[in-house]
């Protein structure tokens, strides 16, 4: 079976983070992850970019309407994700509205990733 | 120290927003920064042996008001008449606590807080001072460091500006949208010259500044969660971290300025760039150009351009053109006749910061950049007399030295032949 760990954490504290306490955590980070991967159990590991940087897309109107910021509603919870690799917003937003033609209702959240990682990918 | 590491950030991360509503209840900047001490020293005791809150902002809210609101109740009863009027206001307050957490308030709140450190009637020092003061809780001896003044003057600077702040009464209703809109230009305007002083050269010791841009952007950022559709506010921030993710590579191990041509791009902050590349695409969908975002997507086309040769001098002409319309400056002008010198010739260049001589005559960077367009057309005694003067302008030392070298190079030229040399940029 495969999981997905999702990071959940106050981004009010995490971008009060010195630089060398965020290096310090993402050093220990990397050394947790160094371990999976040499038993071949870890897959793509991604930073996200704060939320400010996130652009969400409403598929539950018609047509879906564009939002600044991060999804934010309670009632809905996360189902999954997908890793796009675009020129830019415009191109992953066209991606995620021709998702939500095939799949309305919700949301999806765009959001760039700052740190990618695909430990799985193998050399 | 960096067990507790999470504990400072998470004190400093609540901050703007328990500041905010301490203000909101108390309405006076002293009280409301003494219930914030109170508040986080209580934290330092419970946090490390409870664990953080679920919400440490709400925690620090919640506690810094019981602790002001007993010394409020002290005070009253030294009093030879107990304001009971004043005591069951307090009680009001209480019972209002649990809307006011709930977010509905707390955008207006620290806009509020921000608004009232630029207040008009401030010199743009005092405003810079108070904000890092009161909004980021830097100490005193921390920004007086990087004003490269005394304590005691600093101290003395921060004690005037919250008087002046507190005659001039910023109403505590909830703004209009206009009311809103002008705040948020006002504030914006203050987190960019928090910026500019630690990223302008202009004196002083640039470890000690950089503080100021990290404070710069973490305060943008805040405006960014709270206006999140403002393209102006995109537009900030990412001109903030555009700037800043060059900071590695602008001064060499010597101090000295490196120019933007001359930077070892390999030291460019990826990070910073691609979040400002990103958050500029999201302020390009509203389609309400303003001068952050056209500064913000100058730095851009720099920042991404792999080379200083692969740089658009093309896109960045227009770009300049567009600021001139939307805030025209001979300075502005003076930055797209650098892009001019490279789309249509040192010529054009020239013939464009020309008239803006009589405006500029005491800028040292005009001078700079005339010297370096004279030399590039082999007018070498003109572009002597225009370093000249460049030199008697410079602000730093090492601006001046940057000048010599340009001399320098015009004098082996001069003797070498017909050479030229590239004309530098001022952006840095």
């Amino acid at each position: 079976m495969k999981y997905a760990v999702l990071c959940y954490h106050s981004e009010n504290v995490v971008c009060a983070w010195s630089a060398e306490h965020d290096a310090e955590i993402m050093a220990k980070i990397a050394v947790v992850e160094e371990r999976w991967s040499k038993a071949k159990k870890l897959g793509p590991v991604a930073r996200l970019m704060p939320t400010t940087a996130a652009t969400t897309l409403r598929k539950d109107n018609e047509p879906p309407v564009v939002l600044d910021g991060p999804f934010a509603e309670t009632k809905e919870q996360l189902l999954g994700f997908f890793v796009v690799d675009c020129s830019g917003l415009e191109e992953a937003l066209a991606f995620a509205k021709e998702l939500a033609d095939v799949n309305p209702g919700g949301a999806y959240e765009v959001r760039p990733i700052g740190y990618f990682f695909d430990w799985s990918a193998g050399t | 120290m960096t067990d507790l590491g999470w504990l400072d950030a998470a004190v400093t991360g609540a901050r703007p927003q328990v500041m905010a509503a301490l203000l909101r209840y108390f309405r006076d900047l002293d009280r409301a920064e003494e219930a914030f001490q109170e508040a986080s020293l209580k934290a330092l005791k419970s946090w490390p042996q409870n664990g953080p809150p679920r919400d440490p902002a709400a925690w620090l809210i919640m506690v810094g008001r019981n602790v002001a609101i007993d010394a409020l109740r002290r005070e009253r009863k030294s009093e030879a008449l107990p304001d009971e009027h004043a005591i069951s206001d307090l009680d009001d307050a209480e019972s209002a606590l649990a809307d006011r957490l709930d977010d509905a308030h707390y955008r207006d709140d620290i806009l509020r807080l921000l608004f009232i450190c630029c207040h008009p009637d401030l010199p743009a020092t005092q405003q810079i001072a108070l904000a890092l003061r009161v909004v980021s809780g830097l100490t005193v001896p921390e920004i007086a460091r990087a004003f490269l003044v005394s304590e005691a003057a600093m101290e003395q600077r921060i004690t005037r500006a919250k008087r002046r702040v507190g005659e001039a009464e910023v109403p505590f209703e909830t703004p209009g949208a206009v009311e809103r809109s002008q705040r948020l230009g006002a504030v914006a305007a203050m987190v960019y010259l928090i910026f500019n002083e630690g990223y302008s050269a202009s004196g002083g010791d640039a470890h000690v500044r950089l503080p100021l841009c990290e404070e710069a952007i973490r305060l943008a950022r805040l405006l960014l969660k709270l206006f999140q559709s403002e393209p102006e506010i995109l537009g900030l921030t990412a001109l903030l971290l555009l700037q800043h993710a060059r900071s590695a590579a602008r001064l060499d191990a010597d101090g000295a300025i490196v120019l933007l041509e001359d930077q070892d791009r390999n030291l460019w902050n990826k990070g910073m760039i691609a979040e400002g590349t990103a958050l500029i695409d999201k302020a390009m969908r509203h389609r309400r150009p303003g001068p952050y975002q056209v500064q913000a997507a100058i730095a851009a086309l720099h920042a991404t351009a792999e080379v200083w040769d692969a740089t658009d001098w093309g896109q960045i002409d227009l770009l300049y053109s567009t600021l001139e319309q939307l805030q025209p400056s001979p300075v502005v002008t003076l930055n797209r006749a650098v892009a001019v010198s490279k789309v249509r010739g040192a010529e054009a260049a020239l013939a464009m910061i020309e008239p803006l001589a009589p405006k500029l005559s005491g800028y040292f960077h005009f001078f700079g950049l005339k010297g370096a367009l004279l030399s590039q057309l082999g007018r070498a005694p003109e572009a002597r007399e225009a370093f000249g003067r460049a030199i008697a302008l410079a602000r730093t030392a090492q601006e001046a030295a940057h000048i010599r070298l340009h001399l320098d190079k015009l004098g082996d030229e001069g003797r070498a032949g017909a050479k030229t040399i590239g004309s530098k940029s001022k952006v840095t």
